[in-house]
């Protein structure tokens, strides 16, 4: 059984057709892209798949746990976790609280512990230091743990934002963009990390990235989104080679 | 470890902080006792510590949740009458006056916890100038409703009724909540030592909360709603949570200020209280629980300062410039420099966690 099963997955805002009977399957383990020109709908899947929007038609299935209709903190508590395109993290706390919340459900004590701090709570908060601490060293941003997030630059803002994702433990991890903003330099050398990541801790990761040969580095099979719908799929070589594709691409 | 140190420095912070409020009030009781305090500013020491805990509960909502209160008054006044009943009730079961008031304020604060909830459960699922102004109207219903409640106490127990005519309670029985008259006769049981221990109870509980993992929950849905829910924080959940510990401290606050007079209104529970608390919790900048403590304190001693001081014709223009500084003051580049100043680590921390 895949791990991430879309069937005819379909959604509508008004009159507008954004997804389109979209068939997606992800194995366990696996790196794989999902790329498209501008507005093909690239992220209203994600959003799909995380709960923020209920898709009109379709159905989407998380080991083979059913998805559509649960609350996006529900879908996170199954298992999957993602960064937003728009940088969202929490901006007026520290690089180290904005990962700690990642172990929310993970690592937790009652509220009364919280209000007057016994119990478990001092073993607890050390845990979970523990462990965002060393989620951060992988992103290189142990250094800077006690800045607010919103004064980190850009590119490590996106780090932070996969960072925090990851520290909810998820089996399958949506990134969408995660190269946004970052010169050549950067974006290659996270892609480093994302492959890095994968196999450390042991996630399946499904991307949205503009840049088609940039994917084609890491990912092992692409998906193919144009107005809507998949236009092709399967593995990179035999993507980047259909015309399809290129016309897609450059009539953008 | 630089990270140890910065724990240290939360922690030194904090107890410096909690020293300073000892200190105030030992230099207060001192004062008080030698004489040096006048008649009316002696007064003010309970309301000021029931204001106190009103701006730290208040800026719980406003500050660290981020979501515009303009009820707090409707908690507090849920909290003074049940802190009434209760205290009126036990009278005779339990003797001291301190023990008395502290079991009145925990079922005060069980009261407007309880009112949290059944006003947090629809009003939460709004937010920003909807919010605000659903609990301007639930704190106008509250009032409402305690101004046309009847609560009397005799051998058969206590009666309760919404309708004066048809309130009777036997011979030799107390009528203790009538109605728009409020409540008189109130045996004055708040001491000034009391409001202190409950200064620092609702400082400990909160500071405490902000640096928990329920608290970081709070905040996170304050910063980002969306990426809260991402990462498996139940934004609604932490909302009431929140809402509904203020409302609790605001409560024993009620209960606190209630005992201090001889005569209790609802009408005294207002849009006009809950908008004064709300400009301490500005004033003291959102989310900083020092602030309020410092702004709730000094905006309300200062009027009368000033009068004490013959500034009797300027008294309010002076209160108002004061005001209007404060303001300035906190959104001011100086106020970050200050804060920068004390190291640019604790500056990259966030401000709940300054505390
Ligand atoms: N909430 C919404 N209401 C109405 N239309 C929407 C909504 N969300 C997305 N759309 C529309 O759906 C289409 C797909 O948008 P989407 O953001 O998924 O594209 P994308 O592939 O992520 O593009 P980009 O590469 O620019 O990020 C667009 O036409 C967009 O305007
Ligand atoms: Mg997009």
């Amino acid at each position: 059984m895949a791990l991430l099963e879309v069937r005819d997955l379909g959604i509508s805002f008004g009159g507008l057709r954004a997804v389109d009977e979209v068939n997606m399957k992800i194995e366990k383990g696996a790196l794989v892209g999902l790329i498209g020109p501008n507005g093909a709908g690239k992220t209203t899947v994600f959003n799909m798949l995380t709960g923020v929007y209920r898709p009109t038609d379709g159905g989407i299935r998380l080991d083979g746990e059913n998805v559509v209709g649960k609350k996006p903190f529900e879908i996170n508590k199954m298992g999957i976790a993602r960064t937003f395109q728009n940088i969202r993290l929490f901006g007026k706390l520290s690089v180290l609280d904005n990962v700690k919340l990642g172990f929310h459900n993970d690592v937790t004590y009652a509220l009364p512990e919280s209000l007057i701090h016994f119990g478990s709570y001092r073993k607890k908060e050390k845990l979970m230091t523990e462990k965002a601490m060393e989620i951060l060293k992988v992103f290189d941003l142990d250094g800077q743990w006690n800045y607010k997030a919103s004064n980190l630059p850009y590119g490590k803002q996106r780090k932070l934002e996969i960072a925090r994702a990851l520290a909810t433990e998820p089996k399958l991890l949506l990134l969408d963009e995660p190269a946004a903003g970052m010169n050549p330099n950067e974006t290659a050398e996270l892609m480093q990390t994302i492959e890095l990541v994968r196999k450390q801790f042991d996630v399946t990761i499904l991307l949205i990235e503009h840049d088609m040969k940039l994917v084609s580095g890491i990912c092992e099979y692409l998906y193919v989104l144009n107005f809507g719908r998949l236009l092709a799929e399967g593995t990179p070589s035999a993507v980047l080679s259909n015309p399809e594709v290129i016309t897609a691409y450059l009539g953008d | 470890m630089n990270k140890i140190k910065n724990l240290w420095a939360t922690r030194r912070d904090s107890v410096i902080a909690f020293g300073i409020v000892i200190a105030a009030y030992i230099v207060v009781q001192i004062m008080s006792m030698t004489g040096n305090i006048s008649y009316s500013l002696k007064g003010m020491l309970v309301p000021i510590c029931a204001y106190v805990v009103m701006a730290v509960s208040l800026n719980l909502t406003v500050g660290v949740l981020g979501e515009l209160s303009l009820g707090h008054a409707g908690f507090m006044s849920v909290g003074a009458f049940t802190g009434i009943v209760v205290t009126t009730v036990l009278t005779d079961a339990v003797p001291s006056d301190g023990l008395r008031l502290a079991i009145a304020m925990v079922v005060a604060a069980a009261a407007a916890a309880v009112v949290g909830v059944i006003v947090g459960v629809p009003v939460l699922r709004l937010s920003g100038d909807y919010l605000a102004i659903v609990t301007l109207a639930a704190c106008e219903i509250i009032k409402s409703i305690v101004n046309v409640l009847y609560i009397g106490m005799d051998s058969k127990g206590l009666h309760l009724s919404i309708v004066k005519q048809s309130f009777t309670l036997e011979e030799g029985g107390k009528m203790i909540i009538n109605g728009p008259i409020g409540v008189s006769g109130i045996n004055k049981i708040s001491t000034f030592t009391a409001g202190f221990v409950l200064i620092l109870i609702t400082l400990f509980v909160i500071l405490n909360l902000i640096n928990s993992r329920h608290g970081r929950a709070i905040m996170a849905v304050r910063d980002n709603k969306i990426a809260a829910d991402s990462i498996g924080i139940s934004t609604t959940r932490y909302k009431l949570l929140a809402f509904v510990i203020s409302a609790a401290f605001a409560g024993m606050a009620g209960t606190l200020y209630a005992m201090n007079y001889s005569t209790v209104t609802a009408a005294k529970f207002d849009f006009n209280l809950s908008i004064l608390v709300l400009v301490f919790v500005v004033l003291g900048g959102l989310g900083n629980i020092w602030g309020s403590v410092i702004a709730a304190a000094l905006l309300t001693v200062l009027p009368e300062l000033l009068r004490k001081l013959n500034f009797n014709d300027y008294r309010m223009l002076i209160y108002a410039i004061l005001l209007i500084a404060l303001m300035l003051f906190n959104n001011s580049k100086l106020k970050q420099m200050l804060l920068e100043r004390r190291g640019s680590k604790k500056a990259a921390k966030t401000e709940g966690e300054v505390a």
